[in-house]
């Protein structure tokens, strides 16, 4: 598999979001609006290429025994980094994103990588195969999140676009739902026509 | 009566699937059948008890002493995996009737962003039961974990149940699978918003 | 097997501690940099930094701070907080030394976006910019007061007036001593 193909998987083939279901948590919580939801997609996209590159580092001198605590280990290390970071230079964020942003730790995105691509990869490989997939969280949750809050709040990134009030149940939980069941029927009918 | 307000609050009005989003995964996951999600919901239940129990006196009696506060999102998932493997021990030599049934769920109960989230709500977050924003104490925080897994398994077992006759019915090809279980999700977080503003 | 696994936690820790010291100045900096917008966005413009101090209000500590220009007191930012909807609602009230609520500014909430969250929007703040409690009332226009709820949120809407009377009665006391130091 070329290099290209490393970063451009994640987008459509392997979407973690739309085709493999995965880190649904972050998904369905911080996409009330775009924005945020593609903060939460660039922060688990740096743990993840972080993780991804660290792991394929040290994965040989770990012993098969202890794989799942060290890989552990070293994602909440890197989830940890981004909490002083983002509180350091985007507090508003972090205070937005909240509870997520220590829960990318738990997030099946970054440690099913680490099993499946990053343990077996070169560290460049690796880094690349975390930016692609991450990229693909970053896209889906920033498509989810414009739509709420088209539907919800009547705007995109912040600017009002229709003026009233929009559905209000959009940004509100079931919204989150029901929104992302229609957007993966929405990626198959159009994946699949190809 | 603080302790009522907490349980109907985190069973009902903030329910922690359908209205805080913390673990998803189990609930899209295994809920095809009944049976298995009543099993998923008896292991986390167990689980975010114990681990808030832990990870509460963790927090403040070695973390915050020892102003090491920054350890605490990976000493937090170290005691869940820990722990996890523990019942896991203990389970399978004390009671393998309950391992039998609990057992296959405990290895996926690690990554379920529900453990780790309740443990840092309940060290992180201030709550207003009984006027005054405050933080919980001990004895309030596992009542809260507890109820909280409650919750989980209340809509874990709705769910499953709506889900079991779905499989019956005729669904669109598209929306077969996951999307129609997440716009069922979507009614039933919808039938939950109706409690609240109860507490 | 365990060598290996306490090695990384070693390590990692080890990291984890150098970055916090790393990022400990720029923490401080940024909640120092929030609460100072807070408090210039609540009280007329002033040239001085702000004094921390705290007052005691029926068993109830509030932190304010005092500004001035050109030496002449300008107003105070007091720090209040209520039971909102979600959690607890923390704002800034800035009152000047007629005591009239010059602004309000939230400093955190957790109230559900799209309904109680829009207390920080101006439609629902800016009716504070001027309030003058001695004339009108701090409640709801549903309790007989003269404050606009936000539509479906009157809980909310409630918690913010609870927050500003609680300011107010702050304010009252810090304008007491100052009366009683003179």
């Amino acid at each position: 598999m070329g290099k290209f193909q490393l970063i451009t998987k994640g987008l459509i083939k392997e979407n973690p979001t739309f085709v493999l279901l995965l880190g649904m948590c972050p998904t369905l919580a911080t996409t009330t609006s775009a924005i945020n939801g593609m903060s939460m997609g660039l922060a688990t996209m740096f743990v993840l290429v972080l993780s991804n590159m660290a792991i394929s580092a040290i994965a040989r001198f770990i012993p098969d025994k202890v794989r799942i605590p060290s890989y552990i280990v070293v994602i909440a290390t890197f989830v940890t980094l981004l909490q002083f970071i983002m509180q350091a230079y985007t507090p508003a964020m972090y205070e937005t994103l909240g509870l997520f942003i220590p829960l990318i730790v738990v997030n099946c995105i970054v440690l099913g990588r680490a099993e499946a691509f990053a343990n077996k990869n070169g560290v460049i490989d690796s880094a690349l195969d975390g930016l692609g997939i991450g990229l693909g969280f970053t896209c889906s949750l920033t498509v989810l999140g414009l739509v709420r809050e088209l539907l919800g709040s009547g705007s995109a990134f912040g600017f009002k676009l229709v003026p009233g009030d929009g559905i209000l149940c959009f940004v509100l939980a079931p919204g989150a739902f029901i929104a992302l069941g229609y957007l993966i029927v929405l990626f198959k009918k159009l994946t699949t026509k190809k | 009566m603080e302790y009522l307000l907490i349980i109907i609050s985190a069973i009902f009005v903030n329910n922690i699937l359908l209205s805080q989003f913390l673990g998803v995964c189990p609930f899209l996951g295994v809920s095809n059948k009944l049976s298995t999600a009543v099993g998923m919901s008896g292991a986390v239940c167990f689980v975010i008890t114990l681990a808030t129990l832990v990870t509460y006196l963790l927090q403040y009696y070695v973390l915050e002493p020892f102003g090491i506060g920054f350890m605490q999102t990976i000493s937090f998932i170290l005691v869940i995996a820990a722990l996890v493997q523990m019942v896991e021990i203990v389970l399978k030599k004390v009671s393998p009737s309950l391992y039998q049934a609990l057992g296959i769920f405990l290895p996926l109960i690690t990554t379920n962003c529900a453990v780790l989230g309740v443990a840092l709500i309940v060290v992180t977050k201030e709550f207003t039961f009984g006027g005054e924003p405050h933080m919980l104490n001990l004895a309030e925080s596992v009542v809260y974990a507890f109820a909280t897994s409650l919750g989980f398994g209340l809509a874990m077992t709705l769910f499953a149940g709506l889900r079991e006759q779905l499989a019956l019915n005729d669904v669109p090809k598209a929306f077969k699978g996951v999307p129609i279980a997440l716009v069922t999700a979507g009614i039933l977080a919808m039938a939950f918003m109706g409690f609240s503003g109860l507490v | 097997m365990v060598l290996c696994l306490s090695l990384i936690c070693l390590v990692c820790s080890a990291l984890l501690a150098a970055v916090y010291v790393l990022t400990a100045e720029p923490v401080r900096a940024a909640a120092q940099a929030k609460l100072n917008r807070a408090i210039s966005q609540v009280v007329p413009e002033f040239d001085s930094t702000p004094v921390e101090a705290t007052v005691e209000v029926e068993g109830k500590t509030y932190k304010y701070y005092t500004v001035t220009r050109e030496g002449q007191l300008v107003g105070y930012a007091i720090e209040t907080a209520s039971s909102g909807f979600g959690g607890r609602l923390s704002v800034m009230v800035g009152m000047t030394p007629d005591g009239v609520i010059y602004n309000t500014s939230v400093l955190s909430h957790s109230e559900t976006p799209g309904l109680g969250a829009k207390c920080t929007d101006a439609s629902f703040a800016d009716q504070f910019k001027g309030f003058d409690p001695s004339v009108k009332t701090l409640s709801v226009k549903k309790d007989r007061g003269d404050v606009d709820a936000i539509t479906a949120s009157t809980i909310t809407s409630r918690a913010y007036c609870d927050a500003l009377v609680a300011a107010v009665s702050a304010y009252t006391v810090i304008s007491g001593e100052v009366e009683k130091s003179k």
